[in-house]
Parts: structure tokens; sequence; C-alpha cells
């Protein structure tokens, strides 16, 4: 345990001498969890709208209002021509074109029922499918305020309408922040972990001082240890700053148990880093480790859940999100920072976080030789 | 199985691929003697000495070191030599305290026996201005001398020395090779490489590798007379103008 003991003295003084790594350690949380959260939204605003009005009605001018009195729609252009309004979204100054027939007040008065046309730029597609159910929306709410206005002398209304009132659960508010930043909370202890384990064991190749260890006595499980501690030590401190942001700036408090986190994150940083470690024993250079870690960084948290939702994934890829450690822990982050839930709840993500530490570990010592 | 001997090396080959790097070599190192191991750029010094302390796999031949068998007890041997690589490796990012703490402790020295050591090398290499501050602020010359001292931490039976006079000036090889000396002195084989010739002069006794093979094994004195040469330079020249393969 002493070889142990003074191979620890060396990673922890070599990594608080390094200044770059002390950047990253501070920088990379602040910079993530105050930008990102604010970027990486969901919600589309600012949709550009053009409305081509051939009625020029009172009841157009009306939805028009309607529609861009809300912060999602921004007017780029009240016209009558669906050419022009079609230049708009060539030259991708729109993205939404609305256009209202000659005949919509007078068919909406006397037959009761109107078409309005939708014309979508799907370049960019996210805002292409919001922009158009947000614009249905307001149109299906116009709809009823029409009606409502023919119909208040009668009680009773010709159509049965059902009104659908929601609650949701768990982010009442349905607060983007709240569901993102804890997601990026995991990307980001993960990317560090990864990075920083998979580039070390290789500086040592790089520089040579590997074969000065390997002929020593001292034992593989020894040699990866010191390499792994000091990680799994800065990961959490990486995990402690993060979720201090998250407290200070977007106010967020875990509703389960802090402890609940730890405890997981624990046990998945060692999955983290055994990958890192697996890595830096293939890789002879640190580019090679680097270009090998980024290519996996990318698959696992494109795949992780965080930006699309793993229930809406095809079926290969929901199966792969099962060999994806980043997955279950940002289901773990949601459920304890969201939910609230307990060690008891997340048992079943604990025990097979923790089969790939033991596999990726025991993949890693082995990998890794003394003699070549 | 000769009790006298440090090193014992029969058939020992390395072949990457279709490569033979060391082609069946067979000696004998004396205990307590300094061996040089030379040869040109290629001619397989550098991947024998590997094998030998346990960083490669031989592909076929035995070895024995320090008494041990290369194959079976490879991590004994490593308690009971010492190496310098021809690449300096000790840590820049340390201070030399911390680099002799780290390997001493690596070897299993209490802290009382790294203190000792400690102010042991800073009074004998003159460190005592440097001794807290980052390896890489220090001359080579310096680093070299540090490095062996280093690889004799834990009193080998056997240090292995891979060019350590590489780029050195004159006056500091002069004093490396004292404490090549004095280590020989106290009782550790020395198995040296080098490219400088007089520093050949200075070995008991002497192997010349061509083309991974040992084409010549003497003292000194004697491999001049064999080849009928005023210098070791000469024997070396003859040796190595029969190789067939130049640098790797």
């Amino acid at each position: 345990m002493r070889a142990l003991r003074i191979l620890l003295e060396k990673e922890f003084k070599q990594v608080f001498r390094d200044p770059a790594i002390l950047r990253i350690i501070f920088m990379m949380p602040i910079v993530q969890l105050l930008v990102m959260p604010l970027a990486a939204d969901y919600e589309v605003k600012n949709i550009k709208l053009c409305v081509v009005d051939f009625d020029r009605s009172s009841y157009s001018q009306k939805l028009v209002n309607k529609i861009t009195a809300t912060k999602y729609f921004r007017s780029v252009d009240y016209t009558d021509s669906y050419e022009k309004a079609l230049t708009y979204v060539e030259k991708d100054e729109a993205d939404l074109v609305l256009q209202i027939p000659s005949s919509f007040e007078k068919q909406l008065v006397k037959e009761d029922r109107a078409t309005v046309f939708m014309a979508l730029n799907a370049i960019n597609g996210v805002k292409a499918n919001l922009g158009g159910a947000y614009l249905r929306t307001i149109i299906g709410d116009f709809n009823e305020e029409v009606r409502l206005e023919w119909l208040q002398l009668p009680r009773l209304s010709p159509q049965p309408t059902i009104q659908v009132s929601a609650i949701n659960w768990f982010n009442p508010l349905m607060n983007y922040q709240v569901f993102m930043v804890p997601g990026i909370l995991v990307i980001l202890v993960t990317m560090v972990g990864a990075f920083l384990s998979a580039l070390n064991i290789v500086k040592e190749k790089e520089i040579g001082t590997i074969e000065q260890i390997n002929v020593t006595p001292i034992r593989k499980y020894q040699f990866i240890l010191g390499k792994l501690i000091p990680f799994w030590v800065l990961g959490l401190i990486i995990l402690t700053i993060g979720l201090i942001i998250s407290w200070a700036v977007y106010g967020i408090v875990p509703a389960g148990n802090v402890f609940t986190i730890y405890i997981f994150a624990a046990v998945y940083l060692l999955a983290v880093l055994g990958m890192g470690l697996l890595v830096s024993t293939f890789a002879n250079t640190q580019q090679q480790a680097m270009l090998l870690s980024f290519f996996l960084m990318m698959i696992f948290i494109l795949l992780g859940g965080l930006y699309t939702s793993i229930d809406s994934m095809p079926g290969w890829a929901q199966t792969f999100t099962k060999f994806n450690p980043v997955s279950y822990f940002i289901e773990v982050m949601r459920m304890v920072v969201l939910k609230g839930s307990g060690l008891y709840d997340i048992r079943n993500h604990l025990f097979i976080v923790f089969a790939f530490a033991v596999v990726l570990n025991s993949f890693a010592v082995w990998n890794y030789r003394k003699r070549s | 199985m000769n009790d006298d001997h440090a090193i014992s090396v029969s058939q020992l080959t390395k072949r990457f691929g279709s490569f033979t790097a060391v082609d069946a070599i067979t000696f004998n190192v004396k205990r307590g003697e300094i061996f040089g191991f030379l040869g040109a750029n290629g001619a397989g010094k550098t991947t024998a000495m590997r094998m030998l302390c346990g960083l490669s796999f031989p592909t076929s031949g035995q070895a024995t070191i320090a008494g041990f068998d290369l194959y079976r007890d490879a991590e004994k041997i490593k308690k009971n030599i010492g190496y310098m690589s021809q690449k300096f490796s000790l840590y820049e990012d340390l201070t030399i305290r911390e680099n002799i703490r780290f390997y001493g402790g690596i070897y299993g020295l209490t802290d009382k026996q790294i203190k000792s050591k400690t102010d042991f090398m800073v009074d004998h290499l003159h460190l005592e201005n440097q001794v807290d501050n980052l390896v890489k602020s220090l001359p080579l010359g310096w680093k070299q001398k540090l490095s062996f001292s280093v690889a004799m931490l834990h009193h080998p039976k056997i240090v292995f020395l891979d060019e350590p006079t590489g780029g050195v000036d004159p006056v500091t090889r002069r004093e490396f090779w004292t404490m090549i000396y004095e280590a020989a002195h106290e009782g550790t084989t020395v198995f040296v490489t080098t490219h400088y010739m007089d520093e050949a002069e200075y070995c008991d006794r002497v192997s010349i590798m061509v083309d991974g093979r040992v084409d010549a094994l003497d003292t000194p004195l004697e491999l001049k007379r064999k080849f009928n040469a005023p210098s070791m330079e000469e024997v070396f020249i003859q040796l190595a103008r029969k190789a067939k393969r130049s640098d790797n």
C-alpha cells in the first residue's frame, strides 16, 4: 500500500502543478453551465413569420395580431404577394409563411369554416416543426374565440368541445433549465473524467517515464489505481462545483438527497475513468488518445438522452443506450433532481454502472502491459 | 548456471515480424564487472537491453538475470536491477527531492532511507541549491547524473545504462564514469551501451553487436590484439563495416 500512497502523492502533485488542468477543472464547469443551458434551449423563439393576407378583413387582422402578440413570432412582412413571401423564405429571412385566402372572413361568417395555408421552411426542422405547432395552437385558440363570439346566445354549442387542462408533474412550470442543467452536469463530469484519464497514461508513454515505471517492481493494479483515484477525486470536485453553480445561478435544488447523486457519481466515475484508462492503454500518443476519446464521447453524449429523448430513438439505438453509461447517469440525475428519487429507486442503474466499472477497469488493467 | 554470472544469456532472439532485431545472442556477464555493450545504430543493442530488463518479451532463447529466470521471475528481476533509458525519464514537473522520494518509495525504501539517500545524493552531486527545483530546470549533464543515481537508489545487483553519456560534455562524462566505477566498486554489475570508444576502453569487457549478433566479446586489450588495431575505435570500425543493415 505504500507504493500506492507514493504514486498518489506524485499524481496529485503533478495535477496541481499543471496550470492547464487546473484551468480546465474550474473553467469548464463554469462556462458550460453558464452558457449552454441558455443557448441550448428547445423553446423556439423569434420565429420569423411572413403573412400573406389576401383578405385584409377585420378577422384576418385579428388573427395576425393574435399571432404576433406572442413572443414566439416576429413579423417579417405583411404582404399580399405569395411570391414575395417565398423570396423571404429563399433568402432565409422567413421561417413560416401564413397565407390567408381572400374569402377568409366571408367563409368564416357565412359557412362557419375557413381555411388558412401555412408554408414552412423545413431547413431548420426543429424550428419549422415547433413553429408550425405553435401557429396551429394559436389558430385553434382564435377559432375558439370566434366560436364563442358567435355562439354567445344559444346555450348549447352545436359542436361539443373538449377542453384539455394539463398539469406538469415534477417540473410544474416546464422550466427547461431544470431539465437541461442536470444533464449538462453529467456531460461535464463525463468529459473531464474520460479525457484527463485517457491523456494521462499516454503522456507518460510519450515522455518515456512509463519505461522507468515498468522496470520497477510496481504492480499493475497499483499503477492503474494510482492513476484512477486522483481523477476520481477531481470528478467529484467538478460535480460539486457544478451543483453549486446550478443552485446559485438557476436555483436548482435537487428534490432528492444530494448524497444519492454523490453515491451514484462515485460509481459512475469509476466506469468513465476505466474507459479513459482503457483508451490510454491502446493509444501511443496523446493525439491518438484524444481522437479516440472524442469519437467515443460524441457517440455516448449524442445517444445519451440529453438532447434527444431515448424513447423516440429507433430500436437499435435504444438497445445501444443500454450499453451507454452516460444515459444512466443522465436518467439518474433527472430522477433525483426532479423527482426526488432515492437510492432504492436507482438501484438498477447503480448495479449496471457498477458492472461497467468492473468490466472496463479489469480490461484496462489486463491491457496495460509492463512488457511488450 | 554459474554463480559468478550476473547475467547469463543463451540464444536470445527477438523478431518483429520478418525482421530479426536480435539474432540468437549468447554471452555471460560476470558479477561486479563493467560490461560494455557496443554496436552501431540499429544493431539491436537497445532491443536486447529491453529484453534483459523485462520491458520486452523475447521471441526465443533463455536468460538469467541476477539469478532469476527472465520468463518466470520477471518481477523478481525488477527488484534487483536498475535501468537508465536512452530517453531522460525522471519527472520534469517534480523537484529533485520529489523524484528521489517517488522512485525510492516505489522500490520500497522507508522514509528514513529516502531521507538519508537524498542527503547523500545532494552532497555527492552538489545539488544543495537545486534539490527543491523542478528537474526540468537542470542542465543535461546533471540530469544524466541524477538519473543514474536514481537508478542506483535501491542498491540493485545490476544496473543497465542505455547510452548514458549521449550529448554530455567531456568533463561531465568523466565524472559520470567515476560514478560508474564507484558503483562497480561497491559490487554492482554495470551493463552499459555507448558510442564513445574512449568509454569502451574503460570497460572490463566489451561485446560488439553487428546486425543483431554479438560478433566479438573480450577485454578491450584482447580485442585490439585480435583485430590488430591500435584503438577500440579501429576495432569497432572493422566490425561495423561488415554490417548489412544500416540505421533501422
